[in-house]
């Protein structure tokens, strides 16, 4: 009824914000999600990125802005008008209705009568079929997380809004559930957004990931994308861990910035730079702690030309399976890290050691300076996932 | 000393049997006098078993008359105070209205007030609007003391509550009118039940109320009362000992079809 004029189910969110009192929730906002992707909205708590989520399910009514499915305005429409369905955080299954009658509620509501096979079928998809006269009390965390989903899958959505989906299930059972929800959307091609506080589940997911921040998406692109190029230091202390090391510019020739940092030089890609560059100015140059490379200090001439190098003193070291974290002190920067694949060991790596890191200038970026260096940085971050 | 550890390790259970026996002797003694077959008008002395009462309960004039307007009264009240105390719940739950804080506390004040008191105040209210004192006034002095009972159990269920379910029907198609229907009333339901059967208890065993508003009228209480002062009928006890068994089969009841179904399911 709904699917009259439709060519391309896109989500279009333009300009939408959400105010509460004096409170902005989301800044003027504009984004598309292209039909049939895997797209993640990635912030911490309160970064504004649910709100967003409830307004294109209709649950909130943006300030302003419109909310589009397809070609279609449905910015007014009440949540039970529109082609969108939702699994809530702690799954929000009918107490009093057993598992079958959950998923039919949907169906049932549009006046279709014969729901026995498709309910049927959307069991067998999220391996529930036996459990389908059990009340949702009766099932594990993992399971009901199923039912959320089979209940929401079933309507045939145009797009599928996940908020916090994995939040309440131990980190085991979460990364089954990525890989099981990854498999369902590939399986039934429908557009899902998904929002999390988790960078990990993020990336593992999507196609398209989301960074928000304070009400604003700070940056958007592919997993590896956001990974390699951070535009911003939050970006780059969110998505796992960067060093960033406070430097000067010191020339700048053609495709090349060379920077000066605690008496040693850097090369940075001038296309890997998203801040201005002024000769004498301040950048941040960045490198993850997996592109370094350490060598003894003893062995320093064998550290091959053309690599950008830092000097630098172990202060901890710690051992976890198929890699060891250092943490270096180095004249440039204090409390750098470095992650060494555990390939041949060198014994002599230990605290007190002196080193020299270096690695591949290509892998370096550049990042505004003006910006707060530790932002995004992962805190004792209170989890909103196991709120209820 | 073996006495003195026995005593310790069973000290709660021998609580709970003393005061299950406080509670229920009253009972039992009702019970047990309406088989008696008293010899003057008091029924206070035991004197030989008898079912004579049992099989004539209508038997003194004018009792099934009360008991059967007692009952009539009880259910409307019920009734009244259920649909009013619901919206009441509902509305100081969900709502943020200007008043919700005044009508909050005022809503306990029946609860608080000495029946007496309240008794005596409508009665005046009642006498100065010239109303007529019968079963209008007593439905309606009902409705208002069951009223406070109502709201506070269907309110402690509204809010514990998840207000998600309700977006999540939304979310799956319901509009109001059906999210109301298929969700939050199935859901308030046990509170709504225990609402109406406090105030259907509460309305039947009324006296002090029903007595200053009740005119002419006498309901099963009253007559009760009444009759104590000339000789109590053994049919009293017949009565009270039934509703009393109706009751206690009603809970047995509700607990075998709830332990049958949660074995079912598992």
């Amino acid at each position: 009824m709904r699917t009259t004029h439709d060519h391309g189910g896109d989500v279009r969110l333009t300009r939408i914000s959400k105010t509460y009192g004096g409170f902005t929730a989301v800044h003027p906002l504009d984004l598309t999600v292209p039909q049939g992707t895997f797209f993640a909205l990635l912030g911490a708590s309160g970064c504004g990125k649910t709100t967003t989520l409830r307004m294109i399910a209709g649950l909130e009514e943006p300030t302003q802005g419109t909310v589009h499915l397809g070609d279609q305005d449905v910015t007014h429409l009440p949540p039970y008008k529109r082609p969108v369905n939702t699994v809530f955080q702690s799954y929000a299954l009918f107490p009093h209705l057993d598992i079958f009658e959950n998923v039919a509620f949907g169906l049932r509501r549009r006046g279709i009568k014969n729901v026995r096979k498709q309910v049927e079928e959307m069991l067998d998809l999220v391996q529930l079929g036996e459990h389908a006269r059990k009340k949702p009390h009766q099932l594990s965390g993992g399971q009901q997380q199923r039912v959320a989903v089979a209940r929401a899958l079933i309507n045939h959505p145009k797009v599928l809004l996940l908020d916090e989906p994995l939040g309440a299930l131990d980190l085991k059972l979460r990364r089954q559930m990525q890989l099981e929800l990854k498999r369902i959307q590939t399986e039934v091609g429908i557009t899902f957004i998904h929002v999390t506080h988790d960078q990990e589940e993020a990336m593992t997911m999507a196609d398209t990931v989301a960074v928000m921040n304070a009400g604003r998406v700070e940056q958007l692109g592919s997993p590896t994308d956001l990974y390699e190029n951070p535009k911003s230091t939050f970006v780059a202390n969110f998505l796992g861990t960067s060093n960033l090391i406070e430097a000067e510019v010191d020339t700048r020739s053609g495709d090349e910035i060379v920077l000066k940092a605690g008496g040693c030089k850097l090369s940075l890609p001038r296309a890997r730079c998203s801040a201005p560059v002024t000769a004498g100015g301040k950048v941040l140059a960045g490198i993850r702690p997996e592109k370094i490379s350490l060598t003894h200090a003893d062995d320093a001439g064998r550290v091959p030309e053309g690599r950008n190098r830092l000097t630098g003193t172990i202060t901890a070291s710690s051992f976890i399976g198929v890699s060891t974290q250092y943490m270096i002190d180095s004249p440039a920067c204090p409390g750098l890290e470095v992650y060494v694949q555990n390939l041949d060991r060198d014994a002599r790596l230990v605290p007190g050691a002196e080193v020299v890191l270096h690695w591949d200038p290509a892998h370096t970026f550049g990042l505004d300076a003006a910006q707060d260096i530790d932002a995004g940085v992962e805190g004792v971050e209170p989890d909103e996932g196991v709120a209820a | 000393m073996a006495f003195v550890n026995w005593l310790k390790r069973n000290l709660v259970v021998i609580a709970g049997l003393l005061t299950l026996g406080y509670l229920l002797l009253p009972n039992v003694v009702v019970m047990v006098f309406s088989f008696n077959k008293p010899k003057g008008r008091f029924n206070y002395q035991w004197q030989e078993f008898s079912t004579d009462a049992w099989k004539d309960p209508c038997g003194v004039a004018d009792m099934c008359g009360s008991l059967a307007l007692s009952l009539q009264i009880a259910v409307w009240a019920m009734i009244g105070a259920t649909l009013l105390g619901t919206m009441i719940a509902f509305a100081l739950v969900r709502y943020r209205f200007r008043a919700r804080g005044v009508v909050n506390s005022l809503i306990f004040l029946p609860m608080a007030m000495p029946e007496v008191v309240m008794a005596a105040s409508l009665l005046t209210l009642f006498l100065n609007m010239g109303a007529q004192l019968g079963f209008w006034t007593i439905l309606i002095a009902h409705i208002m003391f069951c009223l406070s009972f109502v709201v506070v159990a269907v309110k402690a269920r509204v809010m514990s509550m998840d207000p998600r379910l309700e977006q999540a029907a939304q979310d799956l198609y319901a509009g109001p009118f059906q999210t109301f229907l298929r969700v939050t009333l199935p859901i308030a339901a046990p509170g709504i039940a225990a609402g109406a059967l406090l105030a259907f208890a509460l309305s039947f065993d009324d006296f002090i109320i029903t007595n200053f508003n009740s005119g002419s009228t006498v309901t099963f209480p009253m007559f009760v009362w009444g009759a104590a002062q000339r000789g109590t009928p053994v049919q009293i006890n017949v009565i009270g000992t039934a509703m009393s068994v109706i009751a206690v089969l009603c809970v047995v009841i509700a607990m075998v079809i709830s332990n049958r179904r949660t074995r079912q399911k598992a």
